[in-house]
């Protein structure tokens, strides 16, 4: 805001290339965009209307919720994939099989040995806890692979995108395991009392907790001096290796937090589907935010955006009622024209026609 | 150079012996007088709760007690099948019995079975083979197994028919034939067919695909899922809006698959209606075994299994521990 607010006093030319060159200027962008034309194609789209859930707790439900609940697990996978991006300068493409693992941890310590258990075998907490460190264990063997063994982060958590699936089959005996227990339903829906997703508090928390260490500790500028150079991030004192392979920990942490969720919401877990293909909608994310795929600079801000964007997208496909088949093709090219518009080069291009349009029609109203 | 060329080869050839000692290696041992010996090709038992219970039901009929000799082999990848083919021939089987991972790719395996005096019996899947290349085939009927829940759906007899078509991948079997009876009834008899989307066998997707007709404030009261996966996302989404569901509700709930936790909403009155697909081929097999044993000939190549569909108000709990898989 206060940047918008400082570039005002300047001329409108400066304005709008200073607006352009912005990294969050692209999810910004395509909200609008989007918003605009559900806006046009149908104004009930933004309908929110409060109603009361089968438990009798007051819910505000429509489009908008819609996106805000089912983007939430995607913006938070996308805050720690913005990291990995920055500073290994790869993406891992395990996060789908990782929620399936850390999902069916969570339901293997509540059910226990019984797959259809009348009472929790352990308290959520406890669940929860389990899920982050088996989730952080398998990041940390990502990261390890990527940051000490030097391999390609994409062909390094290949390993674990081949495997992950059938280790999650394999945790819970390949039954299904289904919770009926109220309170473990709160995640993926509603609080008692609260109309708003929970999903999206969480969401939320995730982003507060990062903005928090990002702000008290100095992990965010070592993140993007690896990224943007390693050999002169070494010669400065910090350890890349250590930097890289920390990444990868932190998003198995938000990998177990979105997994949470997940499991959440059906109180079931179906270890071959779940979260499928997550991983290129978490990519996209940070592609749409603004943020260099090869690493360096970042911003979480409009990575968490694009995520929102995403399944802003999606929920006006299936509104749209997409022929079925087809709803992968639209995305795609939706999603070619953002990722265009938003490289650096096409952007530059724009701020410099802008200009020149405003210096000619600034020379016009002169004349 | 050329000494180590020889080298190589000779070394090749060697492992090449040894691997074909090692595959050749069970057949001495399991010679076993007046067993009927059966190979059993199956795809991975992990695949689903589908493929768990025919590989159980395999496994607990083809046993000693029962006269067989029965080794299986598992993949889900069609060459890998077809190697497990060709070792079992070699092991000298009397019968070959086989769900294909893929359709093509069959004929010579299945010729050099017929060579060796090997009867083939395809289960759960079709190939593209002739058919003179194999004794039977037990199938399901995806298409019957639709019309079977359509004709429920249409005996409830409901004022008007307001239909969410939840579809399973496009083009796979289940799909065509599930998908198929519900258009052709719902065109003829003039039902509305709110929206019609694949979720991909997926619950998550079901869910999203159904809040947003929540969403656009449609009104429905009819969920046609083409599995219970996705049926429970659909009803995880009309949980969420306080729209109710189940016998005597505001919407009907189909599924497919019978999960025994999906019979298990049936029997809470949760769901309104289930169907099977049959994973329980083994009894059949064994059926056409005897006859084959005996010199009999077969009726039909092609043998359909019976397939059940369960409504919420009649199903008990016997139902659910005999047919829940």
């Amino acid at each position: 805001m206060a940047q918008i607010k400082t570039a005002k006093t300047n001329p409108v030319s400066e304005f709008f290339s200073k607006l352009f060159r912005n990294q969050i200027f692209i999810p910004i962008a395509a909200l609008l965009l989007l918003a605009i034309f559900n806006l046009i194609a149908d104004p009930s789209f933004f309908k929110i209307t409060l109603g009361y859930s089968s438990d009798g707790n007051p819910v505000l439900s429509g489009y908008i919720m819609t996106i805000l609940d089912y983007g939430s697990e995607l913006a938070i996978l996308a805050i720690g994939m913005t990291l990995v991006t920055a500073a290994s300068g790869g993406q891992d493409i395990s996060v789908g099989a990782a929620i399936a693992i850390s999902g069916s941890v969570v339901l293997r310590v509540l059910c226990g040995t019984d797959s259809r258990p009348e009472t929790l075998q352990a308290p959520i907490i406890v669940a929860f806890l389990v899920s982050c460190l088996v989730a952080m264990a398998f990041g940390a063997f990502n990261g390890t692979l990527v940051a000490y063994f030097k391999i390609q982060p994409m062909v390094a958590t290949l390993i674990l995108f081949t495997a992950g699936r059938s280790i999650a089959a394999w945790i819970n005996n390949n039954e299904l395991p289904i919770v009926s227990d109220k309170v473990f339903s709160y995640f993926g829906g509603f609080l008692p009392g609260i109309p708003i997703p929970t999903s999206f508090f969480i969401a939320v928390a995730c982003m507060i907790i990062t903005a928090l260490v990002f702000k008290f500790t100095s992990l965010g500028l070592y993140i993007q001096s690896v990224g943007i150079n390693q050999n002169s991030s070494r010669l400065n004192g910090l350890n890349p290796e250590f930097i890289k392979f920390i990444t990868y920990v932190i998003l198995g942490f938000f990998v177990a937090v979105a997994g949470f969720i997940k499991v959440s919401r059906l109180s079931t877990i179906n270890y071959s589907v779940v979260a499928k293909d997550i991983e290129m909608d978490a990519i996209l994310a940070v592609a749409l935010g603004g943020n260099a795929l090869s690493g360096g600079k970042f911003n979480i801000g409009a990575s968490v955006l694009g995520a929102y964007v995403i399944q802003f997208l999606t929920t006006t496909l299936y509104k749209l009622e997409v022929s079925s088949e087809a709803l992968s093709a639209y995305k795609a090219i939706v999603v070619i024209i953002l990722v265009v518009m938003s490289a650096p080069i096409v952007r530059e291009k724009l701020a410099a026609l802008i200009k020149k349009i405003k210096a000619s029609s600034a020379a016009k109203s002169a004349n | 150079m050329n000494f180590k060329k020889i080298l190589s080869f000779v070394a090749a050839t060697t492992l090449c012996f040894s691997l074909a000692g090692c595959t050749k290696a069970p057949a001495n041992s399991g010679n076993n007088g007046d067993l009927i010996k059966v190979g059993i090709i199956n795809n991975d038992p992990n695949e689903s709760g589908y493929r768990t219970a025919n590989d159980k039901d395999m496994k607990e009929t083809f046993t000693k007690e029962n006269g067989f000799d029965a080794s299986f082999a598992y993949s889900l990848k069609n060459d890998e099948q077809i190697g497990y083919a060709q070792k079992f021939i070699q092991d000298e089987v009397d019968y070959l019995l086989l769900s294909a991972a893929d359709t093509a790719g069959w004929d010579s395996v299945l010729k050099d079975a017929q060579a060796a005096g090997v009867k083939v019996i395809l289960f759960d899947r079709t190939i593209d083979a002739d058919d003179s290349l194999y004794e039977a085939s037990i199938v399901s009927d995806m298409a019957k197994e639709g019309e079977t829940a359509v004709s429920w759906l249409e005996s409830q007899n409901l004022p008007e028919y307001n239909i969410i078509h939840i579809q399973g991948v496009m083009g796979s079997a289940a799909q065509k034939g599930r998908s198929g009876a519900l258009t052709d009834t719902a065109k003829a008899k003039g039902w509305n067919i709110v929206t019609q989307q694949t979720a991909e066998w997926n619950a998550e997707k079901a869910q999203q695909i159904v809040q947003s007709v929540i969403d656009s404030g449609k009104s429905f009261n009819v969920i046609y899922a083409e599995n219970d996966d996705m049926a429970k996302g659909a009803v995880a989404a009309l949980d969420k809006a306080n729209i109710s569901h189940g016998v005597g509700k505001d919407v009907i709930v189909m599924g497919f698959d019978c999960n025994k936790w999906a019979l298990e909403e049936l029997l809470k009155k949760n769901w309104n209606y289930d169907g099977q697909c049959n994973p329980f081929q083994a009894d059949y097999i064994v059926d056409i075994i005897n006859k084959l044993e005996k010199g009999e000939k077969l009726e039909q190549k092609v043998v359909v299994m019976d397939e059940k569909g369960f409504d919420a108000a009649t199903i008990t709990q016997d139902d659910v521990n005999n047919y829940g898989i």
